[in-house]
């Protein structure tokens, strides 16, 4: 659903960017005049080769900007060199986006593709004047001036092959500065920032490290969670293939204050350029002191190994990641001890997100207080969200903690594209809920979205217009949730597959009259009798949608009729006899020949033959089709 | 550590626990009945069927007794409208996916599943839905598993590869199409399973069956006599389920003190000997070249009367005794008490020596 939206808000995008002759000169970082003839010093070209770069073409705009400068004698290993791959830049609805620099000037186009390379070599290398119509938009520096970049900041400003550009940028000062400490010293700080656990569930991160840190086995681990399994969320894989180094050196800092040697990085299979970067980023590490024996000659030994997850939803959940970690089904187990006593191999075990350890070196680096000025005062720092749905800009964002869900996607999403409203935003993925367009002022934080009914989750943010049907929007989380629960307990396993059936039979017309009761009574019991969070959240899009939206479950239920006009179903078409002017063009598209035309004559629809896929509808050029 | 230092109640009756028990044991040591469906003594906890949910007084959310540990001062109740109620849901959901079978069901009086559907008023329809129709596996001589009746309470799996170590079966498939099953679903044979029967044991429904017994009889018609095994000098004990004076099958003796109710094959499924027509029944003594049928007197009085006659004429060494390691610890140990005062040889010895 997501996916297809974000192709068309692309393409659209694209034939925008096209037909724009003269973008408003503020939208441009203009710093030096231009017309100075050709400069080939000082030249770097920044391409964005996150998944999303690489999946919009960036690797063809690399190679014809190679080829390009090559064939205009622009020195070939200049060339090789100016060419930087950087990280995710978040703005991915315009990709690819690349960036110039050029003398001191900076220039960033977007929606670049390898046939507009060769214009941009000749203007603006060459001829020093950029080809404005492909320059990017206000609604680019509006995405960003908004946002408060304190993880993603270096996420494509530094190439994340290169340990010596995240040293350039005070890398590893912070784990410099822990091996100057006692563990117990730098478990205060961790937890005097505030800093709450970005893998969804918000537990204090020092708290976790202090509980690990008081036992005293002699073996413990450290996990670092990049399975980031929310359909829709990649904030992990862009902040690992941007700044894996902040990653790894935040597993250091934890590994060394709960007396943990060994550490693992459990990464979904699918992310392979997040993993590559990553062991890159080991062997630099290994080479660099950091990881190893005896790092930095402070006696610690700590070392890292990558662990590939199958994709997986319920491999992300702390137990079941560690089992899956020790060779076993990858199945959440019972918390008859908590892993700070008994996690990893039996051994205690600190389990984080990507981001929440990734936070870790600023933390140590720049103190409590720094961080403790982003936020609020139960939710610190920032968070990195992904937008999707009908924005029109989105992508990932870093924002403070706090800001209303109304400044994210009206100020920084650019708002609603198309003209239908905003209906409601579902966060937190599937075991978040949906929160109605009445609530946009509440401030994004972890107590205010568990008050509304929904969560943080890992980030991800769908947002969503009067187009979309609320019960359609709950079957297709609960159809994700009961194909990933991996069967253990009774509630999740039959009780998500039960919920299904009845939102499926209710968005096609044969609802029954209590309906909504069992759904409700099912919901609660699923919530408070499932072992793990993937059934305990897994009824939160249908409570809260209920909650919200019950008069579009009652419309399905009582008069068959689906306000959103979202559910096939219970679509109905007709000519309106008023507006058609029998051109037939719904006829010859109809591919059940439920059109009955002939020229000159108003067309009628057969409702028997009709198979609802709305082909006419589409093609009716006078809007006859209801 | 395991001090009995903790104060809880349970439905009011106050008991003392330690820090490494749950409310499970609590509650047993209470005398008080919270129904399970994956719990097995032998096992460790697993908290998949959610059947043994309970409140805690001033915790906002029920939780399973079976895999949380008490805290002190806890004011356990586990028999509340709220818990109930969602225990028969629980039960109805279950059964949503279960063949409507029991009457012609070999677990029939002996299933978790029909007693608690019983005792909880359980209507099997309301959350009807699909339903699981796959086929039988009927594929070897001693396990019938019809997966259709599983509940997925993972004890045979867990039975299998925690306790016999053999790694037959383990959960497969995702979501409401997991079920535990072979690897690749081949049939089980002596190259995958150990056929000891412990994942029928375990099985609190009629998903997996002893093929043997099948059709001869139900729980209620057997008279269950509890016996040591032969095969060994472990001396596991189990029960002979005996209908109208015919054995017919054998099952678990949960208190144990050898087995805690683990057999192995030989145990479980080696009585076919029992009733064979070619067992030998009496002494039999060879006269000439024919044997005869004699009594247990005249039997030990010949073996005691040829014994005394090599013992004078060819002295001890000429005597000695050779036991087995299919005898109990006491009877090795009689033979050579036998060997060593009666003959006054030291010529004994036993064939679990090497
Ligand atoms: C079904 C399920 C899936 C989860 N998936 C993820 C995930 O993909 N990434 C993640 O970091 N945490 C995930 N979590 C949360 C983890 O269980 C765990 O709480 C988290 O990784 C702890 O790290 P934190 O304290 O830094 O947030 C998931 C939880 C559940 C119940
Ligand atoms: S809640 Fe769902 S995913 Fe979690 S243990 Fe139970 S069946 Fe598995
Ligand atoms: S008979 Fe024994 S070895 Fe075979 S599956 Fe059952 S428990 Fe495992
Ligand atoms: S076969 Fe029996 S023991 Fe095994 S999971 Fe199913 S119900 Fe439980």
């Amino acid at each position: 659903m997501v996916k297809v939206n974000r192709m068309a808000l692309k393409k659209k995008a694209a034939s925008q960017a096209g037909k724009k002759v003269k973008p408003k000169t503020s939208a441009r970082t203009k710093t030096v005049a231009r017309g100075k003839g050709p400069a080939a010093k000082n030249l770097t070209i920044k391409v964005c080769v996150g998944t999303g770069g690489l999946a919009a073409g960036s690797q063809d705009v690399i190679d014809e900007f190679g080829k390009q400068l090559k064939a205009h004698g622009i020195k070939a290993e200049i060339a090789k060199k100016c060419v930087n791959k950087t990280g995710c830049r978040g703005f991915c609805a315009k990709d690819v986006i690349v960036e110039i620099n050029q003398n001191g000037s900076t220039e960033v186009y977007q929606l670049v593709t390898a046939d507009k390379v060769s214009r941009i070599v000749e203007e603006h290398i060459i001829g020093g004047d950029p080809v404005d119509q492909w320059l990017v938009g206000p609604d680019y520096h509006a995405f960003h001036d908004k946002q408060t970049k304190i993880l993603l900041k270096q996420c494509g400003q530094i190439d994340p092959e290169n340990i010596q550009a995240y040293l350039d940028i005070d890398g590893y000062k912070g784990l410099k500065k822990t091996l100057s400490q006692t563990p117990f010293e730098v478990i205060e700080e961790v937890k005097a920032s505030g800093l709450r656990g970005r893998g969804g569930a918000g537990f204090p991160a020092g708290l976790k490290w202090e509980f690990c840190s008081m036992s005293d086995s002699p073996e413990k681990y450290i996990i670092c969670n990049a399975d980031e399994g929310d359909p829709g969320a990649f904030m992990d894989r862009a902040i690992i293939e941007g700044n894996p180094h902040s990653v790894l050196e935040g597993m250091i800092i934890g590994g060394y204050s709960i007396g943990a040697k060994e550490g693992y990085i459990y990464i979904r299979a699918e992310y392979p350029l997040a993993i590559q970067r990553l062991e890159i980023a080991i062997t630099q590490a290994r080479k660099r002191g950091f990881l190893g024996k005896n790092i930095l000659k402070s006696g610690f030994d700590f070392d890292l190994i990558i662990k590939q997850g199958a994709g997986a939803f319920v491999c992300g959940e702390a137990s079941a990641l560690m089992r899956s970690i020790e060779g076993k089904r990858g199945m959440p187990r019972a918390k008859l001890w908590r892993s700070a006593v008994k996690g990893l191999w039996d051994k205690p075990t600190v389990l984080n997100n990507v981001e929440t350890f990734a936070n870790i070196p600023l933390i140590i680096e720049k103190g409590a207080d720094w961080y403790k000025g982003f936020g609020t005062e139960n939710s610190t720092g920032t968070k990195v969200f992904a937008l999707t749905g009908k924005m029109k800009n989105t992508g990932l964002i870093e924002v403070p903690m706090g800001m209303t869900l109304r400044e994210m996607i009206y100020d920084i999403g650019g708002g609603m594209t198309g003209k239908k409203n905003l209906k409601a935003i579902q966060t937190g993925g599937p075991s978040g809920g949906c929160i109605p367009a009445e609530h946009l002022d509440i401030p994004v934080d972890f107590d205010s979205l568990a008050s509304v009914g929904s969560m943080m989750g890992s980030g991800s943010m769908v947002v969503v217009d009067e187009d979309t049907c609320m019960v359609d929007l709950a079957k297709f989380f609960i159809s994700f949730t009961q194909h990933e629960s991996c069967g253990k307990c009774v509630p999740c396993r039959i009780g998500t597959k039960r919920m299904l059936e009845i939102l499926t039979r209710i968005t096609e017309g044969n609802g029954k009259e209590d309906d909504i009761d069992l759904l409700l009574e099912l919901g609660n019991d699923i919530k408070h009798a499932s072992l793990c969070g993937l059934g305990q959240s897994a009824p939160n899009p249908i409570l809260s949608t209920i909650r919200f939206f019950r008069d579009e479950y009652e419309a399905h239920i009582k008069y068959g009729r689906c306000p959103a006009n979202a559910c096939k179903s219970l679509r109905q078409y007709l000519v309106n006899a008023e507006t058609c002017k029998m051109c037939g063009k719904c006829s010859r598209v109809c591919p059940s020949g439920a059109i009955i035309w002939e020229p000159r004559h108003k067309a009628e629809l057969d409702k028997v033959n009709c198979v609802k896929c709305g082909a006419c509808y589409d093609a009716c050029p006078f809007n006859a089709i209801l | 550590m395991t001090e009995n230092n903790l104060k809880v109640t349970i439905n009011g009756r106050e008991v003392l626990c330690s820090r490494n028990e749950t409310i499970l044991d609590a509650a047993r040591k209470a005398d008080v009945n919270i129904p399970t469906l994956c719990y097995d003594d032998r096992l460790e906890p697993y908290g998949g069927c959610r059947l043994c949910i309970v409140e805690i007084k001033d915790v906002p959310r029920p939780v399973p007794a079976c895999t949380t540990r008490v805290k002190d001062g806890w004011e356990v109740l586990t028999e509340t409208v709220e818990v109930r109620r969602m225990r028969k849901n629980i039960l109805s959901l279950l059964l949503s996916n279960h063949p409507n079978d029991c009457m012609r069901c070999e677990a029939t009086g002996n299933c978790a599943l029909q007693t608690y559907s019983y005792e909880y008023g359980v209507d099997g329809d309301r959350f009807a839905g699909e339903s699981w129709n796959l086929p039988i596996k009927d594929d070897n001589p001693f396990i019938v598993y019809d997966p259709n009746k599983c509940i997925l309470c993972g004890r045979c799996v867990r039975i299998c590869n925690d306790v016999v170590m053999a790694g037959t079966i383990e959960m497969t498939g995702r979501g409401f199409d997991s079920k535990p099953d072979t690897s690749f679903g081949k049939p089980r044979t002596l190259d995958n399973c150990e056929f000891c029967g412990q994942c029928v044991s375990t099985c609190p429904t009629g998903a997996l069956i002893d093929k043997k017994g099948c059709g001869k009889g139900r729980a209620y018609e057997m008279k269950k006599v509890k016996t040591t095994c032969s095969y060994c000098g472990t001396g596991c004990s189990y029960y002979l389920n005996v209908k109208e004076g015919e054995v017919i099958k054998v099952t678990s003796d949960y208190e144990g003190p050898v087995n805690k109710g683990n057999l192995c094959i030989k145990g479980r499924y080696g009585y076919d000997f029992i009733h064979s027509p070619e067992r030998i029944t009496t002494p039999i003594i060879r006269k000439g070249d024919k044997q005869v049928e004699a009594t247990w007197d005249e039997a030990l009085d010949l073996i005691a009367k040829r014994f005394g006659e090599i013992l004078e004429k060819s002295g001890p060494s000429a005597l000695g005794g050779f036991s087995s390691a299919r005898c109990s610890n006491e009877e090795n140990y009689l033979l050579s008490k036998l060997v060593r005062t009666v003959f006054k040889s030291n010529n004994v010895d036993c064939c679990a020596r090497v």
